[in-house]
């Protein structure tokens, strides 16, 4: 994504002194984390899928990755093959993400909504494999190229070239964030989908329609992935394997935000996006997908219950 | 007894199988083809018996199985044409750092286990795939390592296929007598419950620790011989998507039996060549296999073998031979105190759930611990058991202060305990739940051998009225015989001290009758009890001495008689102000 700093052209050896390569450094260094923002709000937004699903369910979904890899097919298709507006084929595109959700909560999670964790998640993943290898099946191996949501390819603001497209990334993440809140803090169905998180049992003896609930959050998890891979395919190649490496770095991020924790697994994504820039930057490009994970390890061992602190206990 | 010598056949039958298999490996010639389908089936087979360990037995997930293949794989690879080691070095080298790869994960994830260990073996499997890739110098990068030679005397492919049969052979047998020795029935305690696991001496984490490292090891054992079998590897053998394949064979053959590993994963390495046709259009051959996941887990829990196991199951096995009278010798220092507690605080967040709790329980004697709903009695409990840590104060058994120790060294010191809501090892059968609780450190009654702990099982088993339906599964137990193998499991080990929580609740009133007999005559061998009940009749029956608790303060000590009489006590239960 981006090429080490230019070696100073001849000429300006003469008069090159440090504090030119200093600025230069610091240039550069605003520059990555302008990118690490950008792509640790993809990851935000996926991690945000992971936890709804979590909340309500108490599931881990391992097919998250794929629901943002079938939304930005479905927008290659739309978009690029059939040459329909951007906005409709958005549209199309998150309405068949609510449909996908709808159809996965029924088939991958509610017949086992019974059981311990180990079929679900097992479960989750033989629908990870379904839903990437279907796609490979259906439109073949080469990596596909959907162009940004905005024809402005971006600006320079003083030093810093700010991507039209990661500006775009940014801004709807933080409207979805602010949605989000104000679903969950300030209206009744907020309150019922958390208070079916808390206790489902409780919350059916309220009259609370639990199956609905859950079939909401899957639904709505399943269109946040969507927009994530819809968001971040201009920047990526929209490929089969886009999901499972989002979804991975997603899942480190919810990890280091503290399991369950909405405000820890935004940090959390906008900390992976920037770890891993700086470190292909600085450390390795090769490496790059490795430090999501090293990060993750090192996290696990340090401090499991993560930034926030997932509350795990169960009750003798 | 027929259950010997039924294992003593089974035995026998699979030495008879393994030899005539391993014959027909060394002595039929076989096509190019069909020979590496059978080396690729013996060398996955093996590391799918490891996920049968960790998965079947301990229930805890491993989505790196061929990054541990790969580990094995790599040190036979290179270490033979980098480095000219011999074979059986590199084999050996390959599974120790598979083992220790293993155990280093586990130290860092076993603890939270479920999803967290799922992460984190994926993670270890990308990172493990980055490096061989990128790490050129070392690894060969995407070429992969070719040419790697055999050892010596199995040059051929035939010799060799039939040393990895025999290899095969060996380790099912040993993963297949795992499940009924002291570590396998301490994994499956784990797997089925955590908490009474650890409270039943079972240390949780190590047992955790150790099935991971040898699930590991079984992956790092299958990719050595593979890498030796088709002598050449590359990483794009040993990606996610092989660990998935690796999870599926366990999975359809049945997790629980290394024959259902075996069943697996000759299944899935030979639908594929029947399928070969599906693999023109790339992906759709894995989108089946997908979907054939998420059918396996709805439709077959128990995989192919535990179905057909399900069918052939003998429905009644002769009752054991009756044993000799159940005995219970606690450990007594000479100290007059068997449990003491002091101080003791737990705080919750903001709220203080005990406050400051002193008491003593004497030996030899039963002492109830009583208060309204909320008022601290099942937190004391799970304090004094370790299920929780203290906030302050200190815990004495038999004179050992025990209070930072973790649940199973408290039960190692003598400690057992029933539990409100009623946990059992539930695939388990009665037995083997007891025997769990008989094998605990430190059970100075149970000689060593399994045929001492199976009689010491059943003897307690009697005592508590159930030892002829000693070799049922769990769920097949009403919920009060349910509480009463829960009293055979805790009675069993020999306990110092006895703690039951609410041991009454939900029990109808001939039950009760029963339970207070059962009291009685356990207390008349003199083990000390600490009892919490809200069953009143049952407590001024049983107990001697009786602590009250009230919001987490001890409100009364003493003479059962006594406290009753005490005016805060009556306010406290009546409301009378």
């Amino acid at each position: 994504m981006f090429c080490a700093p230019a070696v100073d052209q001849l000429g300006s050896l003469w008069f090159d002194d440090r504090g030119v390569r200093e600025r230069r450094r610091m240039d550069f260094f605003l520059q990555l984390l302008f990118a690490g923002i950008g792509i640790g709000a993809v990851y935000a937004l996926v991690a945000l899928g992971f936890v709804l699903i979590f909340r309500a369910t108490s599931v881990v979904n391992f097919a998250q990755g794929e629901f943002s890899m079938v939304a930005a097919y479905l927008m290659v298709v739309f978009a690029v093959d059939l040459g329909w507006p951007y906005w409709l084929a958005f549209l199309i595109a998150i309405a068949g993400m609510a449909l996908l959700g709808a159809v996965f909560n029924l088939t991958v999670y509610y017949p086992l909504r019974n059981r311990t964790y180990l079929p679900v998640l097992i479960s989750t993943i033989g629908a990870s494999i379904f839903l990437s290898n279907t796609v490979l099946a259906l439109y073949g191996p080469q990596p596909q190229v959907l162009p940004g949501w905005l024809d402005t390819p971006g600006f320079q603001v003083g030093p810093v070239y700010l991507d039209s497209q990661y500006l775009v990334v940014i801004a709807v993440t933080l409207a979805l964030v602010g949605f989000q809140y104000w679903l969950f803090e300030h209206t009744l169905l907020g309150k019922k989908l958390q208070a079916t998180s808390q206790d489902k049992e409780m919350a059916a003896l309220l009259g609370i329609p639990v199956a609905a609930m859950i079939m909401l959050t899957f639904i709505y998890s399943a269109v946040l992935g969507g927009v994530a891979g819809i968001l971040v395919a201009p920047i990526l190649f929209v490929s089969i394997q886009m999901g499972s490496t989002i979804a991975l770095k997603a899942f480190a991020a919810t990890i280091i935000g503290g399991f369950g924790d909405v405000a820890g697994a935004i940090l959390g994504g906008f900390a992976i996006g920037i770890i891993e820039t700086f470190g292909a930057a600085y450390i390795s490009v090769p490496f790059k997908d490795a430090f999501a994970f090293l990060v993750l390890i090192l996290f696990l061992a340090l401090r499991p219950q993560g930034i926030f602190g997932e509350r795990v206990a169960e009750k003798a | 007894m027929s259950r010997s010598r039924a294992f003593a056949v089974g035995q026998i039958l699979y030495a008879l199988a393994a030899v005539a298999v391993v014959a027909l490996a060394a002595s039929v010639k076989t096509d190019g083809y069909v020979a590496n389908i059978l080396m690729q089936a013996a060398t996955y087979a093996i590391a799918v018996f490891g996920l049968s360990i960790v998965l079947g037995l301990c229930g805890q997930i491993n989505l790196a199985q061929a990054a541990f293949f790969a580990l094995g794989a790599y040190a036979v690879g290179l270490g033979g044409s980098d480095y000219h080691l011999p074979f059986w070095l590199c084999l050996l080298g390959g599974m120790a750092l598979a083992a220790a790869a293993g155990a280093g994960l586990g130290v860092s994830t076993l603890r939270l286990g479920g999803h967290y260990l799922a992460m984190v073996t994926i993670s270890f499997q990308q990172i493990l795939t980055v490096v061989l890739i990128n790490a050129i110098p070392v690894t060969h990068g995407p070429d992969g390592v070719s040419s790697i030679a055999r050892p010596a005397g199995f040059q051929s492919g035939q010799a060799f296929l039939a040393l990895v049969v025999a290899v095969l052979a060996l380790s099912g047998y040993l993963v297949w007598r795992l499940a009924d020795t002291r570590l396998g029935r301490a994994m499956r305690a784990v797997r089925d419950n955590e908490l009474a696991a650890g409270a039943a001496g079972v240390d949780v984490f190590r047992t955790k620790l150790i099935a991971f490292a040898l699930c590991a090891l079984l992956g790092g054992l299958g990719g050595g011989l593979f890498a030796a079998g088709f002598s050449y590897i590359s990483p794009d053998q040993f990606a996610f998507s092989d660990s998935i394949v690796l999870l599926t064979m366990a999975l359809l053959g049945g997790v629980a039996s290394p024959i259902g590993s075996a069943i697996g994963t000759i299944l899935l390495i030979l639908i594929p060549e029947w399928l070969r046709f599906l693999k023109s259009v790339p992906g759709l051959y894995l989108a089946i296999y997908g979907a054939a996941v998420i059918l396996i887990v709805i439709f077959m829990p128990e995989g192919i073998w535990g179905f057909i196991r399900r069918l052939f199951a003998s429905r009644a096995r002769a009752a054991p031979a009756a044993a000799e009278p159940f005995t219970l010798r606690p450990a007594d220092s000479g100290a007059s105190i068997a449990l003491e507690v002091r101080g003791l605080t737990k705080h919750f967040g903001g709220l203080t759930a005990v406050d400051g709790v002193d008491f003593q329980v004497r030996r030899g004697g039963v002492h109830a611990l009583i208060g309204p709903n909320g008022s601290g009695k099942t937190t004391t409990l799970n304090v004094v058991t370790g299920l929780y840590r203290a906030s302050a104060g200190a815990i004495f058994v038999d004179g050992v202060e025990v209070t930072g120790l973790p649940p199973h060294k408290r039960n190692a010191f003598g400690l057992a305990r029933t539990f409100q809501n009623i946990r059992l090892f539930r695939s388990m059968t009665a037995l083997e739940n007891v025997v769990v609780g008989a094998e605990r450190d430190g059970n100075a009654l149970v000689a060593a051998g399994p045929a001492a702990l199976r009689l010491r099982a059943q003897a307690a088993l009697d005592f508590v009225g159930l030892g002829a339906r000693a070799s049922e599964t769990i769920p097949s137990f009403s919920y009060g015989h349910q509480r009463l193998i829960e009293f055979a499991r805790a009675l069993a080990a020999n306990p110092t001290v006895l703690l039951l929580d609410e041991p009454a609740a939900g029990l109808n009133s001939g039950e009760k009758r029963m339970l207070h007999d059962l009291l009685d005559r356990i207390a008349a061998q003199g083990l000390t009890i600490l009892i919490i009940d809200h069953d009143m009749t049952l407590i001024a029956g049983v107990a001697k001495h009786l602590t009250v608790l009230n919001f987490g303060k001890r409100i009364a000590d003493g003479e059962t008689a006594d406290v009753l009489r005490q005016p805060d006590v009556v306010s406290a239960y009546l409301g009378v102000a």
